[in-house]
């Protein structure tokens, strides 16, 4: 059942999503493509993070948070899975990056040691493999049990990459995980989750016009409507949705007109 | 020179002299808080040098380690209630802390979800909030009282280390509850989030990164409740009973510090003595509070990765 080679990852049904009696998300029908790198760009308020954080059940730990429709990894119902599993293999970037007041090494070996490993040499070659991913390796390598928060933000970023790797997701959920961070760490996120493309299906939410456009295979538009909530504009290949769009209201958000 | 000149030349001199009129203000202001902070500090010390001065005149090797004689004429040294004191704290702790430090870490992390699911279990956690809140304003005699009708009575346990332990454990109770409640709120919503996108559970995440984000909090919690079980009379006089002897099970009867004191000073001639513990019990509650400072400096570095 992993993912083949532009095999489809997701399908998502209609989705929509409430916050209490305010709907987030309206109608959301798409499918995600495995081993690629889908965009979602939109203006502020359009429920981006919400979708995202729709694929590892994060929103179910806002309260007064309900799911209609259904969203399928690998052709099952997400709902269905256990949601620790599914969270294991639908690794999540936050928008700050979040290590927590740990050792560089422990930051790593979390989720491993959360799963029931053990063996601190099973530990060590996760955690350096990770690292590696992660374009981390060489900077830290010396430093391996020293806090993480002394490292700097794009560091930071690239070790909760290597944190989420270190469980061995097939999925990554991206929140503008460079929105924090200087012009030239940026760029080195962007270039990881290239090679990252070759493994797992990344799903990224940005603001950056140009990080879509330069980055990303696929791109999905996202929009409010008039009652509030976020809804699927236009979804196409990237080249496609950036020079040749086919609905107007597209054409004016990449132009600059709104948003 | 117009008159709207002539205006704001008057208006200027008009400021100045405001300005001078504030600087007056401002250095009476300036003094008078000066006096009340030299005043309050001086009374802390003039007690403090009191106390010690007196205290070290009957402090000697013998006092510190000989047990009391008992009787009205007070002789003999605090050897035994020292030790009774810490076996009171140890074994408060040892009940009042993890009991404390759960229903923080249920009233922080689960009461939540616990709330939207049934009005009953919302309206019983209400009421566990403001039990804490009250609790933490009712007399310690009370507490005392209480341990004394339902431990030493009810209960049969007598007086001894066992029913003082339990009052006081009560006693401390909302203070743990609350600073571990303070110290949990303050763990960044962005630890949890990226522990369970991991997968790992919910209990994982609150005992790999939770709990030991927010321990500076929850250990100055705890170590202002030694504090307050080393200085708390009433309540142990009512639970602990008062022997002079060295307690040998948590049936026992004992004597901390402050209880010492007290009936020194109350039942006894030997004021002098009296002093003396309790510049023992001074200089333990100041040690106590620099190593607070020591410890939570230290904890609250580590977790912030200075070090």
């Amino acid at each position: 059942m992993t993912s083949e080679k532009n095999g489809h990852k997701f399908i998502i049904n209609n989705l929509e999503v409430f916050y209490g009696d305010f709907r987030a998300l309206k109608g959301i029908n798409m499918v995600i493509k495995a081993n690629a790198i889908t965009s979602i760009i939109g203006p502020s308020g359009c429920g981006k993070s919400t979708f995202l954080r729709a694929f590892n059940r994060m929103n179910d730990l806002v309260p007064n948070t309900s799911t209609k429709g259904q969203i399928e990894k690998d052709a099952l119902d997400i709902q269905m899975l256990d949601v620790a599993e599914l969270r294991k293999s639908v690794g999540m970037i936050f928008q700050r990056p979040n290590p927590f007041p740990k050792s560089i090494f422990d930051n790593v070996a979390y989720g491993p040691r959360a799963h029931g490993i053990k063996a601190i040499n099973q530990l060590e070659e996760i955690v350096e493999c990770s690292l590696r991913q992660a374009v981390l390796w060489d900077e830290v390598k010396d430093t391996l049990h020293k806090s993480a928060l002394a490292l700097s933000g794009g560091q930071q970023q690239r070790l909760c990459i290597a944190r989420a790797l270190a469980v061995n997701p097939d999925v990554l959920l991206m929140d503008e995980p460079a929105s924090a961070l200087d012009p030239i760490a940026s760029l080195k996120i962007e270039e990881l989750i290239q090679e990252l493309k070759q493994t797992l299906t990344v799903i990224i939410v940005t603001h950056n016009m140009q990080q879509a456009a330069r980055a990303s295979d696929y791109t999905a538009f996202f929009n409010m409507d008039d009652d509030r909530a976020g809804y699927l504009v236009e979804y196409d290949i990237t080249a496609k949705v950036f020079t040749n769009p086919e609905k107007r209201l597209t054409e004016d958000y990449i132009s600059g007109r709104f948003g | 020179m117009t008159s709207t000149e002539t205006g704001s030349i008057i208006s200027l001199a008009k400021t100045n002299k405001n300005y001078k009129l504030n600087k007056i203000t401002q250095y009476f202001g300036y003094a008078l808080v000066w006096a009340c902070g030299f005043a309050a500090i001086a009374a802390v010390f003039w007690i403090l040098g009191y106390v010690l001065s007196q205290g070290f005149q009957v402090i000697n090797y013998e006092f510190l380690f000989t047990r009391p004689a008992g009787g009205v004429s007070g002789e003999g040294g605090i050897s035994t209630t020292v030790v009774s004191t810490v076996y009171l704290v140890v074994l408060t702790l040892v009940i009042a802390t993890p009991l404390g430090v759960g229903a923080a870490v249920y009233l922080v992390e689960y009461a939540g979800d616990a709330v939207k699911e049934s009005k009953l279990v919302a309206f019983l956690v209400q009421a566990a909030r403001m039990g804490v809140e009250i609790l933490a304003g009712v007399p310690s005699i009370v507490f005392g009282l209480f341990g004394f009708s339902l431990f030493v009575l009810y209960l049969k346990f007598g007086f001894s280390l066992l029913s003082a332990s339990l009052s006081g454990a009560a006693l401390i109770l909302p203070t743990i509850i609350r600073t571990s409640e303070e110290a949990l709120l303050t763990v960044p919503r962005s630890y949890r989030e990226g522990s369970l996108s991991l997968g790992a559970t919910r209990w994982h995440t609150i005992y790999s990164v939770v709990l030991p984000t927010a321990m500076p909090g929850i250990v100055t919690g705890i170590v202002l409740s030694v504090g307050r079980i080393i200085a708390e009379t009433a309540i142990f006089w009512v639970t602990l009973g008062g022997s002079f002897y060295l307690p040998q099970s948590i049936r026992h009867s004992g004597r901390s510090l402050a209880l010492h004191v007290y009936m020194l000073a109350s039942e006894t001639r030997a004021f002098d003595k009296a002093m003396g513990t309790a510049a023992i019990l001074i200089l333990t509650i100041i040690v106590l509070n620099l190593t607070i400072n020591l410890v939570s400096r230290r904890l609250t570095k580590h977790i912030s990765g200075k070090v």
